[in-house]
């Protein structure tokens, strides 16, 4: 009965580069100008297999913007852009040094994809919903959230808007239509779907985005989001961040063929690849997905083809499964250098400027942290009343949690 | 014998496993390159090869999904669900199919899986990295739960769960994959100087279905498992009183005998585990006490559980069961 494992063998795959070995990418055969621009209004997934196959860059590596899809933005535009990223790093800098003094319990950064939910989240309309992953927060700045209450969240502190019930970079934020971050990954991505059909039920002009790691389109739910998306004809941007990595595990255990977006395509979904540094690109292919949705044309697929340059996590040590230079061979390159570039290129923009920001972003973000700590951090407290334990897992508090917390608080009632 | 954390003694029962039978298989996110986000199949890719410990999809449905079938056709698959947080999207697989096909078949097919998964609390995990779904496991015929607490019956309750021939669910409490946890947040220890921590380099077996007697007492019997049973030492020292303390370490089928001995013995009671408390399996060791044991009780089963809310981040040490609690519950037995 017993088998003998060594007759036989499953075919397991592997990521093209390990520690110690020397990482190298082939540059891409793509250039900015190779694609044209179909009609979002009319397109069918048919006419997508190029741009699913292929990838849609607007700059070239000079950071010449060229082409079709480029979006021609203003130079106030890019600047505003160029600086949201900036924020996002230096942001990310100073909670990872938080995290490390124990001011936070843990942190994500979103190193070498700022552009994405940036970039993406600027093409799309207020009214728009986002239904992001824990790497996507850079959309809550173009949404104008306050950054002492993103910092309060991270903490967990009184001041934290979910009440420290969730882990650092699991915000939620109303305001700015950003829903609330879940742990469980992909979950999300089905989810946006169901958003996307209420704007559909209720006649309103809204699109819904949303996004996913490449490790999570292995989950169910995002075949359940396409497949839904493209029975309903949903008004929904599917996004699939294929940043190289799921912790450990490379994209080629995610799939079979080592891509992402064509696999919308046998489910009726346009589907287009993206370079996901490029941030005129990126938002170029979003905005011509909005026109799409909001015209009632549906959904559209889009995979966003990027490095995830930073550790997955403030728990995790990239150097065990990755030679740690293998960001620096990406062919996409680093998204704010390339913006910046262009910017510089197109005489709207300087180093001396570029410092300038950095430096009044830098204070920026201290003043906010040195605001947000006085409402606790996770050190020294104070934290949330222990009676947020109990409130909102239901609308009302129900008799037996009424009398589990009057036990907490050590029997009065 | 040697010192051993968890993480290593459960490395342990794995190397052996692999040594001994061929049939064994493991895989699961992050288990094979990188030897697992907890470490606790480090070195094993290497020693045993990418055929037999490796890497997978990010998909727990695909990988109770894919462990069912390779079960079926006579392999011994040792799966990892990377926290039992997000066990669910394999909850059809485990509950409608691996622990009812022996029964559906008639005796036909089995599959004899086991699903080892890090649960608990303790960590600033959070809703999502904390939870101690045992319950959802043990409301389900045709599974046996296993919830380890030492290096020791770690490693004993591992290799017997591999060895079973029906599908296992082996919960790890992550808090005390590398020492005890007495419910003082500000203290780490180690396993370094505790006694569970001395475990044979070779192989061993607890069998499923034996509880541990962690202390002996007269005056109360504290049931736990997981995590809180170290809590529960804690507390039963910090209450002054006398009491066997019994770390249930399979849940189904729970040791009848050690349990029903014991209360027959002390005539008192309180049940302990983190999860919440509502249809918690605390709820059935209650009622199935007070069904067997019910002249020898002298004061009611006390139950010091997690809250009936999600577990929070900032204010876990509110949620989870400590030592003054559990004291207070085990004096309460003693009242009248
Ligand atoms: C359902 C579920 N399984 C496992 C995990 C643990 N986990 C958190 S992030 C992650 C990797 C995600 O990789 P990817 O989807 O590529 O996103 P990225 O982190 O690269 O943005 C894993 C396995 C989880 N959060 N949820
Ligand atoms: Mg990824």
């Amino acid at each position: 009965m017993s088998s003998d494992g060594s007759k036989g063998s499953i075919r397991v795959p592997d990521a093209p580069f390990r520690p110690g070995e020397e990482a190298s990418f082939d540059s891409w055969p793509w250039k900015p100008g190779d694609f044209s621009m179909p009609d979002p209004k009319t397109c069918e997934f048919k006419d997508t297999t190029e741009l699913a196959n292929g990838l849609v860059r607007v700059l070239d590596d000079d950071g010449v913007a060229s082409g079709e899809w480029d979006p021609g933005l203003s130079a106030e535009e890019l600047r505003n852009g160029l600086e949201h990223m900036v924020r996002l790093r230096i942001f990310d800098d100073r909670m990872m040094k938080m995290q490390r003094t124990g001011l936070l319990s843990f942190y994500m950064r979103s190193l070498g994809e700022e552009a994405v939910a940036i970039a993406q989240t600027m093409a799309l309309q207020e009214q728009d919903w986002i239904f992001p992953t824990y790497r996507q927060p850079g959309a809550q700045f173009v949404r104008g959230r306050d950054m002492v209450s993103m910092i309060c969240h991270c903490i967990g502190n009184e001041e934290d808007n979910i009440k420290g019930r969730q882990m650092p970079v699991h915000y939620s934020y109303r305001e700015g239509r950003f829903i609330s971050v879940s742990s469980p990954v992909g979950t999300q991505f089905s989810q946006a779907v169901g958003v996307a059909l209420a704007s559909s039920y209720k006649g309103l002009d809204e699109v819904t985005i949303t996004w996913i790691g490449d490790g999570a389109s292995a989950e169910g739910d995002y075949h359940y989001a396409l497949n839904f998306a493209s029975v309903f004809n949903a008004p929904v941007i599917l996004n699939v961040v294929n940043n190289q990595w799921a912790i450990s595990t490379h994209a080629n255990f995610a799939t079979g063929i080592g891509d992402f977006a064509s696999r919308g395509l046998p489910y009726g979904l346009p589907s287009i690849r993206v370079d996901g540094n490029d941030f005129l690109a990126l938002y170029s292919v979003t905005k011509w997905a909005r026109e799409r949705a909001a015209s009632g044309a549906g959904a559209t697929h889009i995979e966003v083809l990027t490095y995830r340059t930073g550790a997955h996590s403030s728990s995790d040590d990239p150097s065990r499964y990755r030679p740690g230079d293998e960001h620096t061979k990406w062919p996409g390159g680093d998204p704010v250098v390339r913006l910046k570039e262009h910017l510089i290129n197109i005489g709207e923009w300087s180093e001396e400027s570029h410092l300038e920001l950095e430096e009044k972003i830098d204070s920026e973000v201290v003043e906010a942290y040195k605001e947000a700590v006085k409402f606790g951090d996770l050190a020294n407290g104070p934290y949330p009343s222990a009676d947020t334990i109990f409130t909102e897992v239901y609308e009302e508090v129900p008799w037996h949690l009424q009398e589990q917390h009057d036990e907490m608080m050590g029997g009065q009632s | 014998m040697t010192n051993m954390n968890m993480i290593q003694s459960l490395n342990s029962a794995l190397d052996i496993m692999l040594d001994r039978d061929p049939d064994v298989i493991i895989f699961g996110e992050d288990v094979g390159y990188f030897g697992g986000v907890f470490r606790t199949t480090d070195g094993l890719q290497e020693k045993h090869g990418d055929h037999r410990v490796f890497d997978t999809p990010l998909s727990e449905g695909g990988i109770a999904a894919t462990a069912f079938g390779m079960g079926l056709n006579g392999l011994r698959p040792i799966v990892e669900i990377q926290f039992a947080d997000y066990i669910f999207p394999a909850y059809d697989q485990i509950v409608n199919e691996m622990a009812k096909i022996r029964h559906r078949s008639g005796g036909e097919f089995w599959s004899p899986v086991t699903l080892r998964t890090p649960a608990g609390g303790g960590i600033r995990g959070g809703h999502h990295h904390s939870q101690s779904p045992e319950s959802q496991f043990t409301h389900t015929p045709g599974l046996k739960v296993v919830y380890c607490s030492t290096p020791y019956n770690a490693k004993g309750l591992l290799i017997s769960s591999v060895e079973s021939n029906d599908p296992v669910i082996f919960f790890e409490p992550k808090r005390c994959y590398r020492g005890p946890f007495y419910g003082d947040p500000h203290k780490v220890p180690t396993w370094s100087d505790h006694p569970e921590a001395e475990v044979p380099e070779g192989e061993y077996r607890i069998p499923l279905g034996q509880a541990r007697m962690a202390l002996e007492g007269s005056e109360c019997t504290v049931i736990s498992w997981g995590a809180m049973v170290h809590v529960c030492e804690q507390a039963i020292k910090d209450s002054g009183f006398s009491c066997d303390l019994i770390d249930l370490q399979t849940l189904v089928p729970w040791d009848k005998e050690t349990v029903v001995g014991s209360i027959e013995k002390t005539g008192r009671c309180v049940i302990v585990h983190e999860a919440p408390k509502t249809s918690g399996f605390g709820a059935e060791m209650s009622a199935s006490i007070q069904e067997r044991c019910f002249y020898h009780l002298e004061s009611p089963i006390v139950r010091v559980t997690g809250w009936d809310t999600p577990f929070p981040h900032t204010t876990e040490w509110d949620y989870m069961p400590g030592p003054t609690r559990i004291a207070a519950a085990i004096a309460q037995t003693q009242e009248d």
